[in-house]
């Protein structure tokens, strides 16, 4: 894809006022979700995680028990659903993959010099193609945020073309890294590009950096991502990742896709939270619903 | 043989007489004639009111200082002119030392006001903090075309502290000048004419206040009239107001002078923006 | 184990019915006037009933005042100022309204369910919104009770004596704290009407208020109809009157106390301008369109009721606003997920009703959101009207309820003269990104507020009130303690 020199003019260039979005998300934080709709939608939001271990400390064993507790969230209770996929680095895609072999459990690399991005186009594609040629379903891969606040729009439009050339099948989720855009018309363009250059996701955050997805920076992204659907009618993906550890934030996000985006988008294979410990506040909270009594953490298990 | 005057009205910047070509005569105490002065008709308060709207944008788009300068522009003219209105007010019936008084007031009454011009927004307006994140801030904007009921038993001093502070504050007037006192209000016409107070922004008519009030409280173009306790006429004009709930502003004293005499012809006006804030604490989960 | 396979259709998720409780609210079957801190049967025996509009069942009875027993409530006023409360202290009085402010706190949720059952307001708004701000109200003026001179140095601030004040039924416990408060921090003593239709938070309000022990006759709340408020109006012993309404109204009794000795304010219609630029913040505009003309079913005054889009960006505002529309839920009041709830009254449905058939008479393209709406009860689905201009109906004239007409326009200056092209002046929306077309803006247009990039924001700090035909005088901040003031 030719770019022209003014990347700009690609872009909508759409302002963003903040206290305007953090009053629509506080809307969006009234609606009170009750009885059969939690109960469903507490499910879908299971079935929605990203499963994630994202740590130096990173071993197979630990890779291996994470998996099993993918497919296994809680056997004593029927009608539990999986996980949508574990998020690893590409080094433990094998791992990852062979633990999940015969479930509906997708297996996700992060690449591109994950969290920092800081290195080459070529580091950067290698890293990829590990993660691909190991079986990984889908890459999430990260901008380069230094070249993006330095106005180098074309160079991070180039980036995430390149890499969603080498993912060949895998589908690409591009992580913006929202909490170093530092504000809202940046995270507006950054989903942009990402959206332009090829993403099939676009992700708002590493889990190492703060804020991460605020509900106001999902509420940015989905906009981008409606917008870009009522023009191209082209569905992309989001997933929000880091911070979102309980169910009632878990359940607003799902209240802003569905009156943004709508029931299409209601279903894992075009939104997904990244969270480690979202599960089990997950479980928690259904059983209280069916049970009426509240939970313990001691009869969820740790993976 | 000595020129005699003709007292003429002043419409937006030129001095017409009245077009209904009627006229009254102006006795002194002795009986005779001073002056024929025209007895403004229903057509000349809407031509005035006109003017008067017409030359609004203008003057209530100087800059205060510039409105400040040309209040205290008035006060020289008037000041050179002293001796026309120590006259005219003798020939209207009181004293030498009455009229120097009168007129040295209505000149420092302009300077008071001159010196208002660019303050009286800083000091009745206010930040407000709201409860969220929001700059929020009051200030006053004049409301418009003003109708103004000059005192009838003071020729000069009178109408001076009536329509100064509303010119101070940005807004239009149509004068109706004291039915028998009218000379200097005429004369203080031409002051103005001669102190760089733009057309229009001051229409004076002289003639019968019973018969051109009620005409100007009932125009839906005024925005507000101002008056002294003028009894059951002023009862009536309040009711006429009612119809575009003109704002009517009737003084038990025809002549104050102060900050209040500025605010009582401005709209108070209040801006909301929101505050981006960064980093700082906002809310989120 | 079964695995849930994935669904590239997406997934149907209604949101279950969420009604907020109503166990814990205390109403009367029948309330008299509340005169000096006594609940006293009407002399003219009359009751009325007050229904909830999202039902028509009646909630409770409510007395009808007539001239002797508004006599009665103003004798009590003139006595509890002449003997007691022109003589407290600023800081005593300060006292007593912080002292309503904490109460009506602790009893926020009782009066936000109340509110929401007889006003039909979404229990959202009544709870997030209303009440809170009632509250605050009072707190923000306690304060200035003791400070009087601050506000007006060298003006030597003293009370009116007795305000007699008549209240809307669009926010009624709001604008009864918008009343009271002011009215005694600046030391004077009230006799208020509240609206026929929305008399029940007031009489909860009277109920606190007997409970702070603020001293008996301070603050009167006489119920009634129209012919109450004419009472208030016309007694001679009534030194301000504070209405808010209706222009018309507002006129009556500007007519009636022409040559008297009292002062007025008037908080009346609108028809304001919300005006949106192709450089806007387009999704945060759609939203603050919705807040201006759907926030209270579209019943506010200063509602942004005439919306002008810039020809350029109006096609993709209309889309994304006709997007954002689907997702407002009109039904229960009660239901936390209400977005918009009953109209007041079948009076008022009737009106809104007869102005869409003008719309659609006049040749207007109208737009309704698909929702459902309850089968029983006051309901009015939200509403645009496409392509209409000045000359328009339903752009001239004040519609109370949720119906937006939209007109485009091309420059700057055009769209400045159409939105002071109206009789009112109360309220303005500017929308644009560049600082300096908003101060020409928020300059130029003749309101008494302008939001700039946002709407419908209201503070207890911040004054509130309109140019022209929208009304006389300030409500809220420190501009609102003069309307209650004599000044030397």
């Amino acid at each position: 894809m030719s770019i022209p020199r003014d990347f700009n003019l690609l872009l909508s260039n759409l302002s963003i006022d903040k206290v305007g979005v953090e009053e629509r998300v506080a809307r969006f934080q009234t609606r009170s979700i009750k009885n059969e709709a939690k109960h469903q939608g507490l499910k879908m939001v299971l079935n929605m995680i990203d499963l994630t271990t994202l740590e130096g400390k990173d071993t197979p064993g630990k890779v291996r028990q994470m998996c099993y507790k993918a497919h296994h969230l809680h056997d004593t209770h029927s009608g539990i659903p999986s996980v949508a996929a574990v998020c690893v680095y590409p080094t433990m895609v094998g791992i990852a993959k062979e633990a999940l072999k015969n479930t509906s459990v997708k297996v996700a690399s992060v690449s591109t010099a994950f969290p920092a991005g800081q290195s080459s186009m070529e580091v950067k594609l290698t890293d990829t193609r590990l993660a691909v040629d190991r079986g990984a379903d889908e890459i999430d891969m990260v901008i380069s945020r230094g070249k993006f606040l330095a106005g180098e729009y074309a160079f991070v439009f180039d980036e995430i073309a390149a890499i969603k050339e080498a993912c060949g099948p895998a589908r690409l989720k591009v992580i913006l890294e929202t909490g170093e855009l530092s504000t809202l018309d940046n995270v507006r363009k950054a989903s942009e590009i990402a959206i332009l250059a090829g993403a099939d996701f676009i992700k708002t955050s590493t889990g190492k950096i703060q804020p991460a997805a605020t509900m106001q920076v999902t509420y940015t992204m989905l906009m981008a991502i409606k917008d870009h659907y009522d023009k191209t009618g082209l569905m992309v993906g989001m997933k929000p990742a880091g911070g979102i550890s309980t169910s009632k934030l878990a359940l607003h996000n799902l209240v802003m896709v569905k009156e943004i985006l709508g029931s299409a988008w209601l279903s894992n294979e075009w939104f997904r939270f990244g969270a480690s410990s979202l599960a089990n506040d997950v479980l928690m909270q259904l059983l209280k619903l069916e049970s009426g009594r509240y939970q313990s953490s001691d009869y969820f298990t740790i993976d | 043989m000595e020129i005699l005057k003709t007292y003429k009205i002043y419409i937006g910047g030129s001095f017409p007489r009245t077009e209904s070509g009627r006229y009254y005569p102006l006795k002194s105490s002795r009986g005779e004639t001073i002056a024929n002065l025209c007895l403004s008709s229903r057509k000349d308060v809407r031509n005035a009111v006109v003017a008067a709207r017409k030359a609004f944008g203008t003057w209530s788009e100087k800059t205060a200082f510039n409105r400040g300068q040309i209040l205290y522009r008035i006060a020289e003219i008037l000041e050179g002119r002293k001796g026309q209105f120590f006259e005219e007010l003798i020939k209207q019936g009181i004293g030498r030392k009455a009229a120097e008084k009168e007129v040295q007031a209505s000149i420092d009454c302009l300077v008071y006001y001159a010196g208002w011009a660019d303050k009286y927004v800083a000091v009745a307006s206010s930040v407000n903090p709201v409860s969220s994140n929001h700059f929020n801030f009051s200030t006053l904007e004049p409301m418009g075309v003003v109708g103004i009921i000059a005192p009838q038993e003071s020729s000069l001093l009178g109408l001076v502290s009536m329509l100064i502070p509303a010119l101070c504050g940005g807004n239009t007037a149509i004068v109706l000048a004291s039915e028998n006192l009218p000379l200097c209000a005429v004369t203080f016409a031409e002051v103005l004419h001669a102190s760089d107070v733009p057309g229009g922004v001051v229409n004076l008519l002289t003639g019968s206040i019973h018969e051109t009030a009620p005409v100007l409280a009932a125009h839906m173009d005024v925005n507000a009239l101002v008056s002294e306790d003028i009894g059951e006429l002023g009862k009536s004009l309040s009711i006429a107001c009612v119809d575009n709930l003109k704002r009517y502003i009737q003084y038990s004293s025809g002549i104050t002078q102060g900050l209040q005499e500025i605010i009582e012809l401005q709209e108070v006006k209040t801006t909301w923006h929101p505050i981006e804030k960064i980093g700082g604490a906002t809310s989120t989960y | 184990m079964a695995k849930k396979k994935e669904s590239p259709q997406g997934t149907e998720w209604n949101y279950s019915p969420s009604p907020e409780s109503t166990t814990h609210v205390k109403l009367e079957k029948r309330y008299a006037l509340f005169i000096n801190n006594e609940w006293v049967a009407p002399s003219s025996k009359a009751y009325f009933p007050t229904l909830n509009p999202a039902n028509e069942t009646v909630i409770s009875e409510i007395a009808w005042a007539n001239d002797k027993d508004v006599d009665k409530a103003v004798r009590a006023a003139r006595k509890a100022y002449q003997e007691v409360w022109s003589k407290l202290s600023g800081a005593e009085r300060g006292k007593y309204l912080f002292r309503i402010a904490r109460m009506m706190q602790e009893k926020s949720r009782e009066l936000a369910v109340i509110e929401s059952m007889d006003c039909g307001k979404p229990i959202r708004e009544s709870r997030d919104i209303d009440i809170p701000l009632a509250c605050n109200h009072f707190f923000y003026y306690a304060g200035w009770a003791d400070k009087l001179e601050y506000a007006f140095p060298t003006k030597n601030p003293k009370p009116l004596g007795v305000a007699g004040q008549i209240i809307p039924w669009n926010f009624p416990l709001l604008m009864a704290a918008w009343k009271i408060a002011p009215a005694l921090a600046a030391g004077n003593t009230v006799v208020l009407k509240p609206a026929e239709t929305t008399s029940l938070t007031a009489l909860k309000l009277a109920e606190i208020i007997k409970e702070s022990g603020l001293p008996p006759g301070v603050v009167n709340i006489v119920t009634g109809h129209g012919d109450t408020g004419a009472a208030i109006v016309n007694h001679p012993d009534i030194d301000k009157i504070a209405f808010t309404g209706s222009t018309n109204v507002g006129k009556i009794i500007q007519r009636s106390v022409a040559g008297t000795h009292k002062k007025t304010t008037l908080e009346l219609g609108g028809k304001s301008a919300n005006i949106i630029f192709d450089d806007a913040p387009i999704d945060q505009a759609v939203e603050g369109i919705v807040n201006g003309i759907f926030f209270n079913q579209g019943h506010v005054c200063c509602a942004g009721s005439r919306l002008f889009v810039q020809e350029n960006v109006a096609e993709e505002v209309i889309r994304k606003l006709k997007h954002r529309m689907e997702s407002l839920y009109v039904g229960d009041p009660l239901d936390k997920n209400t977005d918009i709830g009953a109209i007041n009254s079948k009076e008022q449905l009737d009106t809104i009703n007869r102005y869409i058939k003008i719309g659609i008479e006049e040749g207007a393209e109208i737009h309704q959101s698909q929702c459902a709406i309850p089968s029983q009860g006051f309901f009015c689905r939200p509403t645009l009207f496409i392509g209409v201009s000045q000359s328009h109906t339903i752009a001239q004239e004040e519609i109370f309820g949720p119906v937006l007409s939209i007109q485009t326009f091309r420059t700057v200056d055009e769209v400045i003269q159409k939105a002071n092209n109206t009789p009112y002046g109360l309220a303005a929306g500017v929308w644009t990104d560049k600082g300096s077309r908003i101060f020409n803006l928020t300059t130029q247009l003749k309101a008494g507020v302008v939001w700039a990039n946002t709407y419908n924001k209201f503070d207890p700090v911040s004054p509130f009130g309109g140019y022209k035909e929208s009304g006389f005088g300030r409500e809220g901040g420190l501009h609102g303690l003069g309307a209650y003031l004599k000044l030397s």
